[in-house]
């Protein structure tokens, strides 16, 4: 489980993170969801390591990950699988060695163990044989699954996702979708993903936490997003006409 | 000013951090020698040529006189090239072509997520981006720098084969007369001081590259310029101290 207490994120005199709290348990797909500017990026950056919170604590089961030093934290990132935005896959290598490289720093793994958990990682994303292809070759969503592939090498205890679905088209994002909520379930990862797409939230949203001016504005379910009675958060959901019609509807 | 500064020297620090694994970055190194050494040897043998023709016929265009004997030329072109054109002008070259390509590619994967996904794995990014450069650069730069000096001499040879001032003899005899081999010693020491200025000022700006494609190349721009400028002033300090 992962614990944020009062995460606050000043940059200059811009305070993005104004106390945020909250629990992320894991099996459960957690949704950090919010506007543009509303400061998910950043909380998700914070409780990664990649920004440092001005103030507030992140604890990865029991252990306070900003009290550590960049050493001491090695051990949990080992545990720690991320998807990024635009993949950031390296490009200098092939989808096999961008899979194989968190192997090669972190285990004593044989070269032909490192290169059947590829496979298995390859296989599990349904891109089997894809191997000798480099990152420049590949399609948006085929880019998206590689990163999972790599994220997932080490068998991670948390994953953390990075606007999943943006810049793919609807049968992409829910196929990217499916593929995080089968991994959450079958390894038990404590799972947290930034997005503000609604069909994610609706689909996959096991807990979801509403960003709004830096603050927690509301915490609840895929269910409970319908019924709720916050104002912004109606407005961030229900902003398109679709929407308010499903609402309706319900 | 000290900001960067400070910055910079944090920055080394953290490179020179021990290594996850050493294979690893030791493959890394290799790569950044064939990327240095081999891919920069086309473009320093042909400057040097050049330069060492040029050095030359200037040399003798200034010297030809009844009283100086003609293997002067071959003397003054000796220590120039070694001290000054082959160590400066190809460091000011390699800055171009080395560091410009070093300090985009890092800038490019910062501003990709590249080095932030480096950093979720528990990798010391500037480890391993930035210290295998350093290595290939204080490495490669020198064995550059002698080859540079050799095709000088070959340069300038040629230019006494064509031209009638200076006979090819006299040239020969020219490099050898009165040879001090202190030059060479501060030869090399330059070529490894510029080697690491050139690597780790571009990587240092590459590193901490924001924003996008344009922020990446006003990097490379950035680099290349100071790397240049410091390459110039080190070249003055080290020729103050050991000449």
């Amino acid at each position: 489980m992962i614990e944020i207490k009062n995460i606050h994120k000043t940059f200059g005199d811009n305070d993005v993170l104004k106390g945020i709290s909250g629990k992320f348990k894991p099996g459960k797909n957690n949704l950090i969801i919010g506007g543009s500017g509303s400061g998910k990026t950043t909380l998700l950056k914070c409780i990664v390591g990649l920004h440092e919170p001005t103030k507030g604590d992140v604890i990865f089961d029991g252990q306070n990950f900003t009290e550590m030093d960049f050493e001491q934290r090695v051990p949990i990132r080992t545990h720690i699988g991320m998807l990024f935005q635009n993949s950031a896959l390296f490009d200098s290598m092939t989808v096999e060695e961008n899979i194989m490289f968190p192997l090669n720093l972190f285990t004593k793994q044989s070269h032909a163990e490192k290169l059947d958990r590829a496979n298995f990682c390859l296989e599990r994303v349904n891109l089997a044989g894809k191997n000798k292809l480099y990152p420049a070759e590949l399609s948006g969503g085929m880019k998206k699954r590689v990163g999972i592939a790599r994220a997932i090498s080490m068998q991670p205890k948390y994953l953390f996702v990075d606007e999943p679905n943006s810049g793919l088209d609807p049968k992409t994002s829910i196929l990217i979708d499916d593929l995080i909520n089968e991994l959450t379930e079958e390894y038990q990862m404590t799972t947290v993903i930034v997005t503000h797409d609604m069909n994610s939230v609706m689909g996959i949203g096991d807990h979801i936490i509403f960003l709004h001016d830096g603050q927690k504005w509301w915490e609840g379910t895929n269910h409970e997003i319908a019924h709720t009675d916050n104002k912004e958060l109606n407005d961030f959901v229900f902003a398109s006409k679709f929407m308010r019609a499903a609402k309706a509807r319900l | 000013m000290f900001h960067s500064l400070g910055r910079y020297i944090l920055l080394l620090r953290l490179s020179f951090r021990k290594p996850e694994k050493f294979n690893v970055y030791l493959a890394e190194v290799m790569r950044e020698m064939v990327s240095v050494g081999v891919g920069s040897l086309g473009i320093i043998a042909v400057i040097s040529v050049f330069i060492g023709a040029a050095v030359t016929i200037q040399t003798a265009f200034q010297l030809i006189n009844p009283i100086i004997p003609k293997s002067v030329v071959g003397s003054i072109s000796r220590d120039s090239t070694i001290l000054e054109f082959s160590p400066t002008i190809s460091a000011l070259v390699l800055a171009g072509r080395v560091g410009s390509s070093m300090a985009s590619q890092i800038g490019t994967m910062r501003v990709t997520e590249q080095i932030d996904a480096l950093e979720i794995m528990g990798v010391n990014a500037p480890g391993y981006l930035i210290s295998p450069k350093i290595i290939a650069g204080v490495t490669m730069i020198p064995l550059l720098v002698i080859v540079s000096v050799l095709l000088g001499f070959a340069g300038g040879y040629i230019a006494c084969s064509v031209s009638a001032e200076v006979t090819t003899s006299d040239f020969l005899t020219g490099l050898t007369d009165g040879f001090n081999p202190v030059i060479v010693t501060v030869c090399l020491l330059k070529s490894i001081v510029f080697g690491f200025i050139i690597t780790s000022i571009c990587s240092y700006q590459g590193f901490y590259t924001s924003g996008g494609a344009l922020e990446v190349g006003q990097s490379a721009t950035k680099g290349v310029v100071y790397s240049c400028v410091m390459i110039l002033f080190f070249d003055l300090v080290i020729s103050r101290l050991l000449l």
